[in-house]
């Protein structure tokens, strides 16, 4: 069976670089950055996750369909949001007649 | 009997398509918890875009100490979580049974650490419905804010606990000697479970804990 | 291909009907062909606990004054038809039914990829469906079936607790089963069985089952959610603090909009198999119909905001939906031109599944183009919450899927029976369908065009007339339902026996024999034609 054994060292790097990003996303949360909080919330957050995803789930070492998969799934994700909030966002765009 | 024939089910053709369908099926399964927490994802993103001051009130309620060792706990669990998928992998049943125990211990220490701040909330009157006491502003929103604290680390918590459960069979079945590299696929696809749920925490902490943390 | 029959008294051979015939050996299986008939089973009583609802709500319809029931009655009846129709009936019937049998059979494996999970999604099923009759049986629910908030939440003091667990555990059953298909298609194919040598039946499920798993869970977390704030008083769609109604329709309708080609894309899967085989000709465009499936299922979960048009939900936000509910009916069109370039010159013989082919190739062509009009945004302001809405997704569920379901059981009722239905009584029936069928709808559409809301228990005298038109339709429609149901049963101990193969149909479920043995295939079947590699040469015996 093809499997990939993968070193543990992988695994303790991995470890120390998710650790260190935990510990940053929440000095930077100390600090006022407006908007730019946020983006910066979810990005380390989608890097954490992603590096996750690659070694800890071997995605790394995994079938083009497994990630075409994963991908689907984040991807309806961003549809349920986004259009979700295209509807609440844009509420005061256009005004619906008074009367029909 | 062989433990390449004990390990194949009768409906598939060989090992290779087993494991291929056991992974596949996990991931395809957790896509679907991908959409499930995705709906409340979406109901915070509405409520936080229209309420942001209300959202921060509510986020400074949390205790981001307590959140985030509750991370780097939930990390460190993925950390010993694909060590034992790797023992499984080599056949190491001592160092499988070690490392699923140290998952399960650190799971169940993410779970005390959760109930201890449920408590915490709780005796503050900070629990969203009948008792809910916040004086400060834009308590009715703060409210929201809280109703998706309990609910998406509620969810999170029922999924740690499901995971704790698995933890426990996966133990039982290495100790009886049931786990040998060719019937590893039981703990490949428990640890791909792990890994999500942790995933799910590691957006819910900066979500719930980070949210206006420098005012 | 070989049409040999069995004289009436052979021995059938050990199949997986005979396998064993203890009770335990049916509610433990994990044998894919019995679980389909448990669901059928299933499915067939809850089809006629939903359809006596109908009836009854019919009936009450009959006169203006709409005496036979109370208004609260009614709510109820209209709930528990929606519900149970929708989530215990269409959802699972072809997927639950002809899926469970027939994939593995028709990529030459010998089961589903997890087979125990394929048993656990019945036992899910009937649990979600037990709760939902001790729900209509206790008191019922008013709601409607799509639950809308703050009614469901705060308001109503029906039995939605109850209902919306029951619902939400049958959602469990969908994505075991999504699970299940999409793992065995990808991974158990036999050799020489590329993608596009896949049996269309294969593509719509597929497509079918990748919405089963990306819509149905944010069903469950928006039903979740409605549980919650009923049960515990507080919640995120509550406008006193500040909470967005709306937000539930949001949840709501991302999953039941994609639940409608949930509904018809199995239908449309039969149609593409049971097309090429009585016109005896290869299916026209088959990259065409099988892009299409996928198309449907993907484009689908862009459009769910047009149920929303007139909620307050942003105009702009209304105007995206509309253009994009107007780009997911061209996959659909382009599957009719295909089964109608299939027919074109074809040698068509009019069997009983072939009639149901072509009652569902124009009753859901007039749906989808209905469905049109309730895209156009300035439209769906007047007929919005009218008849109109109903007689459309009725054209598409009843006249589109059921059709297409009948079609199905029909089509292998000869394989998982072992044997033959009369065929007079069988084409009879479907005829009577049909016209029931049309008198039962047709008059809903004037009738929401005319203005008659839906959901009333009673209505201005001068709707009467359409009504009653309706109603009788509807008895009509009713009889012609049930005349199947003591055929087909009738057949199970008196029909002909059937051959491995007596449409002369392509397919490697056709070279099995009838009934199937519990392992499908003594050898794995190796691949080498196309799919419906129809010559016009091949026999046909007539059933």
């Amino acid at each position: 069976m093809t499997r990939h054994i993968v070193s543990p060292k992988v695994y303790l790097l991995v470890f120390a670089v998710l650790i260190a990003l935990t510990a940053a996303t929440t000095q930077v949360a100390r600090f006022d950055f407006g908007p730019l909080n946020v983006v910066a919330a979810l990005t380390i957050a989608a890097i954490k996750a992603t590096l996750v995803v690659l070694f800890f789930m071997h995605l790394i070492h995994s079938s083009h369909r497994t990630k075409v998969v994963l991908a689907a799934g984040v991807l309806w994700l961003i549809i349920l949001i986004s259009l979700l909030l295209s509807d609440v966002l844009t509420r005061g765009w256009l005004p619906a007649p008074k009367a029909w | 009997m062989p433990d390449s024939e004990l390990a194949l089910a009768h409906h598939f053709v060989d090992l290779d398509q087993q494991h291929d369908a056991a992974t596949l099926g996990m991931w395809v399964f957790l896509v679907t918890e991908i959409m499930f927490f995705g709906g409340l994802f979406a109901g915070y993103a509405l409520y936080r875009s229209i309420y942001p001051a209300a959202f921060g009130h509510g986020s400074r309620l949390c205790d981001v100490t307590l959140g985030a060792i509750n991370t780097v706990v939930l990390i460190s669990s993925s950390l010993t979580m694909a060590l034992a998928v790797r023992a499984a992998q080599l056949g190491l049943r001592a160092r499988l049974i070690a490392f699923l125990a140290a998952t399960l211990l650190l799971g169940s220490l993410f779970l005390g650490i959760k109930f201890l701040e449920y408590s915490h909330k709780f005796h503050e009157h900070l629990v969203p419905g009948a008792g809910f006491g916040y004086s400060g502003p834009n308590s009715r929103q703060v409210q929201l804010f809280l109703c998706f604290y309990f609910g998406m680390t509620g969810l999170h918590a029922l999924h740690m606990v499901i995971g704790v459960g698995v933890l426990l069979v996966l133990m039982v079945l290495a100790w009886r000697g049931h786990i040998t590299p060719l019937r590893s696929n039981s703990v490949e696809v428990a640890g791909l479970y792990w890994h999500f749920v942790d995933i799910v925490w590691i957006f819910l902490f900066p979500l719930l804990y980070l949210v206006d943390l420098h005012k | 291909m070989s049409t040999t029959l069995l004289e009436p008294g052979q021995e059938a051979g050990r199949n997986y009907l005979n396998a064993d015939y203890s009770i335990r050996s049916w509610l433990l299986t994990t044998d894919h062909k019995r679980i389909a008939i448990l669901y059928l089973v299933s499915i067939t009583f809850l089809f006629v606990v939903g359809g006596a609802s109908a009836g009854l709500m019919r009936l009450n319809l009959m006169t203006p004054q709409g005496a036979l029931t109370s208004a609260e009655t009614y709510n109820k009846l209209f709930t528990m038809h929606g519900l149970i129709m929708i989530f215990f009936f269409l959802i699972p019937s072809i997927p639950a039914v002809l899926g469970n049998f027939l994939v593995p059979m028709m990529i030459g494996a010998r089961d589903v990829a997890f087979p125990r999970l394929n048993l656990l999604s019945w036992y899910l099923f009937i649990a979600g469906s037990l709760l939902a009759m001790v729900s209509a049986l206790t008191g019922g629910v008013d709601t409607g079936w799509t639950f809308y908030t703050p009614y469901s939440t705060t308001y109503s003091n029906s039995y939605v607790v109850m209902m919306a667990v029951g619902v939400f555990i049958a959602g469990f059953s969908s994505i075991l089963t999504g699970m299940n298909f999409i793992v065995t298609i990808h991974t158990m194919r036999a050799p020489g069985l590329t993608w596009f040598r896949l049996p269309l039946f294969l593509w719509s499920l597929y497509a079918t089952s990748a919405i089963f798993i990306l819509g149905t869970p944010v069903l469950a977390i928006s039903i979740l959610l409605l549980g919650l704030e009923r049960i515990f008083g507080v919640g995120i769609f509550d406008p006193k603090l500040g909470g967005d109604p709306l937000l539930f329709q949001h949840l709501f309708w991302f999953y039941s909009h994609p639940a409608v080609y949930v509904m018809i894309l199995p239908g449309m899967g039969v149609i593409s198999e049971v097309i090429p085989c009585f016109a005896r000709k290869r299916i026209f465009g088959y990259n065409f119909v099988a892009f299409s499936s996928v198309a449907i299922a993907l484009i689908g979960f862009l459009v769910w905001g047009h149920h929303m048009f007139v909620s307050g939900q942003s105009v702009y936000a209304g105007m995206v939906f509309s253009f994009l509910s107007f780009l997911v009916a061209v996959p659909s069109a382009i599957k009719v031109f295909n089964w109608t370039a299939t027919l074109y010159k074809g040698a068509i013989t009019y069997h009983t599944p072939m009639l149901y082919a072509f009652g569902f190739l124009g009753l859901f062509t007039i749906g989808g183009l209905t469905g049109l009009f309730l895209a156009t945004l300035a439209v769906d302001v007047h007929v919005h919450d009218t008849y109109f809405v109903i007689a459309h997704f009725h054209y598409i569920m009843v006249g589109g899927a059921m059709m297409a379901y009948l079609g199905a059981i029909h089509f292998w009722w000869p394989k998982i029976s072992g044997r033959l239905y009369p065929d007079a009584w069988a084409r009879l029936s479907a005829v009577v369908i049909f016209l029931g069928f049309n008198l039962t709808f047709f008059p809903q559409f004037i009738l929401g065009y005319l203005g008659m809301p839906r959901r009333y228990h009673a209505y201005p005298p001068e709707f009467q007339v359409l009504h009653v038109m309706s109603t009788a339709g509807s008895s009509i429609l009713g009889v012609g339902y049930l005349i199947p149901l003591v055929y087909l049963l009738w057949s199970l101990r008196y029909g002909r026996a059937a051959g491995p193969n007596p449409w002369g149909a392509k397919g490697l479920e056709w070279q099995t024999p009838s009934p199937p043995p519990t392992e499908n295939f003594e050898r794995t079947p190796v691949v080498t034609e196309e799919a419906y590699a129809y010559t016009g040469e091949e026999a046909s015996v007539d059933a």
